[in-house]
């Protein structure tokens, strides 16, 4: 068990050193930086003091070396729009998201759960068909205009739901449900397919044979094996939702993470891009790496492979 | 009644592969739709021109905001004018060929990518593999969403722009689809018997491991391709995408959006026809899966 933790926390650090090399050379790619923070009418020799000044005139991977080296001591530099620290930035906008996320997996979850586990102990029923129909909607459609949809719905016609702002938990139902309505599809195929399989398998006839009762054998028995995969589901998923969070919070005017994003895309804010692109990947590598080593705990088969 | 030799031919053989592959997709009903309506949306896309009544970028600033004809407007208008007085149908009509195009080069492209790095990970296997792996791994960790963003603020929002960067961002599907398939066909004899008769590597991937696999890569490519044409929307929603006055439907949603409170079709009418097509796409994917495995085959 020790030995494959130490392998996967391996591939974990390679991968967010990847990460982090690329979100880094995104500084570079946008052109000359030095150029950019000096303005448009700024001299050639004001640029060159705005050069030494950052040290942008020094070979790239000593620059990569120095960002990274603050990054893992929480110092992400100096946001070029607020002229702010952007770890600070960051950290007040995060709770937003954090929030936002959980929210969404949970109501994933208490959705796409029981409705996967009824579709599998009934096949082919009226709830199977609904419960495959919503996924198939969830999949196609695009997620900024069932947002707005439910603002129109939800906030202008019927006067419910505030359409923006953070105030309380009920600025929250509508974000969540949008949020977690595209968790759902994947996590209900996989709750179906689980106890479908584990339903017709050889300890579920035993348990029935012996005597128990139809709500024990289906919880006792057969969610919680059913369950496993579903859960390291849940936790790529999330991964994914704090990523994807960024186009409903534009929506909804959440001022978290993602919506920090797409403002310093748009004022061309790098430090704030960079330090953003690198946390998003840093929750989804820590997400995964935890779900694998919990599932590596719960089924031994995987600890060999 | 005789029996003719070909009747008795029949009986004895039962239906041919071909019959029996006809009478898996008509009778699958999700197939059959998403071959109509995406055949259909190809049709208006390519015929764009002959379709669309107005010119879909003619502003016509007297005519803003005409409410489409289920609203209460007039024909010469049947869906309505946005807030520049253009023509709504005439820019849906002009809006497929964008979504089209970006999803199929996007998939192409992604395409391409992911199934030489799959093909390559499955096939020789050791380093390669592991290299491959840990390529899908450190494009998993990176959100798509906020990666599209930045590198389109960088190089500039337009067509080209957007299909190579989906195209470099979604091929991760791909390569971990392609790479299990070719695991299961590596060992299989025939590829065995094509090596021993000393056929050249990119002769057995090319013509004994490529036909084997392909059914996989075209479900792969219809999911892709929803895909790509969904986070073209997003993103031209999000203003760094396809830039105006180019009618991408995502560009329409929110462009719409400003006048939302009053008029809630400007934003309704292009999420519809965003969301039907990428509807028939994922059911003619999921069609051509449950028509090609071969555990549905009775």
């Amino acid at each position: 068990m020790l030995n494959f933790i130490l392998k996967r926390l391996g591939l974990a650090v390679l991968v967010a050193l990847t990460v982090s090399a690329i979100s880094f050379s995104l500084l570079f790619m946008a052109g000359d930086p030095a150029a950019a923070l000096a303005g448009e009418q700024a001299t050639d020799v004001d640029i060159e003091a705005i050069r030494r000044l950052y040290g942008f005139d020094r070979p790239m991977i000593v620059q990569y070396w120095e960002w990274l080296s603050r990054a893992l001591q929480g110092d992400f530099g100096e946001s070029y729009y607020f002229r702010l620290p952007v770890a600070d930035l960051i950290m007040e906008r995060l709770s937003i998201t954090m929030t936002l996320g959980v929210c969404g997996i949970s109501f994933a979850l208490l959705t796409a759960v029981p409705l996967g586990v009824v579709a599998a102990i009934r096949p082919n029923s009226l709830i199977d068909r609904f419960a495959l129909f919503l996924s198939v909607m969830g999949q196609a459609m695009p997620s900024f205009w069932f947002g707005l949809m439910m603002i129109v719905v939800f906030s202008i016609q019927l006067n419910w739901l505030p359409p923006s702002g953070t105030k309380t938990w009920v600025h929250f139902i509508m974000p969540t449900i949008v949020l977690g309505y595209y968790a759902m599809p994947a996590i209900m195929r996989l709750t179906r397919a689980g106890m479908l399989d584990v339903l017709g398998s050889d300890y579920i006839r035993t348990a029935r044979a012996k005597g128990a009762g139809e709500g024990r054998v289906l919880f006792k028995h057969a969610l919680r094996n059913a369950i496993i995969p579903v859960v390291s589901l849940a936790a790529v998923q999330m991964g994914f939702m704090l990523g994807g969070s960024i186009v409903v919070e534009s929506i909804f005017a959440l001022h978290g993470a993602g919506y920090l994003a797409w403002e310093s895309i748009g004022r061309n804010d790098l430090p704030t891009v960079q330090a953003l692109i690198l946390v998003f990947s840093m929750f989804y590598i820590v997400f995964t790496f935890l779900s694998d080593v919990l599932n590596a705990w719960l089924d031994p088969r995987i600890r060999v492979a | 009644m005789t029996r003719t030799a070909d009747t008795l031919l029949e009986e004895i053989q039962g239906p041919t592969p071909g019959q029996m592959l006809r009478k898996r997709v008509f009778g699958h009903q999700g197939l059959l739709f998403g071959v109509a309506v995406l055949g259909l949306l190809l049709l208006v896309a390519i015929f764009a021109p002959l379709l669309a009544p107005h010119d879909p970028y003619a502003q016509d600033l007297l005519a803003r905001m005409q409410p489409p004809v289920f609203l209460g407007g007039s024909w010469e208008h049947p869906l309505g004018t946005d807030h520049l007085g253009r023509d709504y149908l005439s820019r849906l009509i002009y809006g497929a060929r964008i979504s089209l195009l970006i999803g199929g080069f996007a998939a192409l492209i992604s395409g391409l990518i992911g199934t030489a790095m799959g093909v390559a990970a499955g096939y020789f296997g050791g380093r390669v593999d592991m290299a491959v792996t840990f390529l899908i791994n450190v494009r998993l960790a990176m959100p798509v969403v906020l990666v599209a963003l930045a590198i389109v603020a960088v190089f500039g929002g337009s067509l080209q722009v957007v299909i190579l960067v989906l195209g470099f961002l979604l091929w991760d599907r791909f390569a971990v689809v392609m790479r299990s398939s070719t695991l299961q066909v590596r060992s299989r004899e025939y590829v065995t018997a094509a090596q021993a008769i000393g056929c050249s590597t990119s002769r057995v991937i090319l013509s004994e491991i490529m036909p084997n696999i392909v059914n996989n890569l075209i479900v792969v490519v219809t999911l892709e391709m929803a895909h790509a044409i969904l986070l073209e929307a997003a993103l031209s929603f999000l203003g760094l995408g396809v830039q105006p006055p180019t009618p991408s439907w995502g560009l329409m949603v929110s462009e719409g959006k400003q006048m939302m409170l009053f008029e809630p079709w400007l934003v309704a009418i292009p999420g519809i026809t965003l969301f039907v097509l990428v509807l028939a796409i994922n059911l003619l994917g999921d069609g051509l899966r449950d028509v090609t495995a071969p555990e549905n085959r009775s």
